[in-house]
């Protein structure tokens, strides 16, 4: 396996000797990656655990270990791809204010599922974590994990957390959300797009919303609106309930 | 197109600057997100239309849009291989890890959905998810 991983690394590093042809290349396999995981989903009957973003993000990190890349090689490479994300998320406004009838009608449920789901979402992530031995600073690092990944890296910091945990613990659970949200509400009979859109805002943030956004702009419209939300809602609430967390 | 992008470069632009000057707790592109609906909100209040008609709310707009949100997934992929670099701690904690993600994600979803669901029950929404018989999306 080493001797095989240092041949490959060789070979990569002779045919890929440009700067810009390395970044082309990092580019090019995760643009195909991804491609390929959103035909595989579509292949396998549209199914949510076939995440094409966990799909691209094993491939790649498969790939950085196999040719010996770092990171921060890889992540110059495909930074217009991350600076997308701001653009993407101010388009969010869009079947926001396409749905404003919708949502201004359901007000007064929605800031109650906001305040249930934000608090729910933080005590048991600190509580699992807890209760199952892990560190305290992991503990911390988990509590505003539900949240999109900047707003629950500024959260982390004022904590006490590990910012780069809590990302990883932001990413992860959004792919978890995305996964398994819509077939779980559907088994608890919840068949509203309000409903689906909102949870999966407000515990998957920016991945889960990305898997029912393409399904429905109703459901966009609330998931744009539970990731705003819950970021304020948690910012304000998670250092309240670590006051009284013993430790 | 040019335009349509501008508009959305600028609501992040602002919505960054807003962050930076008055501290707030929420990223740029958060604020600029709410400030671009706002303002379509009010432009549309004006013209007295539901539909994207002139100047900065145009067809353009919402099918670059549409576009971005549709491949919104690709996005996350930069930082999400970003937990290569976090292998040590995950693995020296992966049972707490695992189950307070799995456990906290499921419950948050969970919680959220049947509380929205119980309180807009009187009032449904005209929009249902079409029963596919298991199969989704």
């Amino acid at each position: 396996m080493q001797s095989l991983s240092h041949t490959l690394h060789q070979i990569y590093a002779r045919f890929l000797p440009e700067p810009n042809m390395e970044t082309l290349f990092w580019l090019s396999v995760t643009l195909a990656v991804f491609a390929l995981g959103v035909r595989l989903q579509i292949r396998l009957g549209r199914a949510p655990w076939a995440n094409p973003v966990l799909f691209a993000i094993a491939f790649v990190a498969l790939g950085l270990l196999v040719t010996e890349t770092p990171y921060a090689t890889y992540f110059q490479s495909v930074k217009i791809i991350n600076f997308l994300l701001g653009p993407a998320t101010v388009a969010l406004a869009i079947p926001l204010a396409d749905s404003i009838r919708l949502v201004t009608r359901s007000l007064p449920a929605m800031t109650l599922a906001l305040l249930a789901g934000s608090i729910t979402s933080v005590v048991s992530g600190v509580l699992l974590v807890l209760l199952l031995g892990g560190s305290h600073d992991v503990a911390l690092s988990m509590a505003p994990k539900a949240v999109t990944t900047p707003i629950a890296i500024a959260i982390t910091t004022q904590i006490g957390g590990i910012p780069a945990l809590t990302a990883a613990f932001a990413i992860l659970g959004g792919i978890i959300a995305a996964m398994i949200g819509e077939t779980t509400l559907r088994r608890l009979g919840i068949t509203d797009w309000r409903a689906h859109g909102l949870a999966a805002g407000i515990a998957g943030s920016g991945i889960a919303a990305a898997q029912v956004a393409q399904r429905d702009p109703v459901g966009a419209a609330f998931a744009a609106l539970g990731i705003g939300l819950n970021g304020l809602v948690t910012a304000i609430i998670v250092p309240l309930i670590l006051y009284f967390l013993p430790g | 197109m040019p335009e349509a992008f501008l508009i959305l470069i600028l609501f992040q632009l602002v919505g960054s600057a807003l962050q930076t000057v008055l501290h707030l707790p929420v990223p740029g592109p958060v604020i600029g997100m709410f400030l671009l609906a706002a303002a379509l909100l009010w432009k549309r209040s004006r013209t007295r239309t539901d539909k994207a008609a002139s100047s900065f709310d145009s067809p353009a707009l919402s099918s670059l849009s549409r576009s971005l949100i549709a491949c919104l997934g690709l996005l996350f992929v930069p930082a999400g291989v970003g937990l290569v670099t976090q292998m040590p701690v995950l693995l020296a904690n992966g049972l707490p890890i695992a189950v307070a993600l799995f456990g906290s994600t499921l419950l948050g979803l969970m919680v959220t959905a049947f509380v929205m669901h119980k309180a807009t029950r009187d009032r449904p929404s005209p929009e249902r998810i079409p029963d596919t018989g298991g199969q989704v999306l």
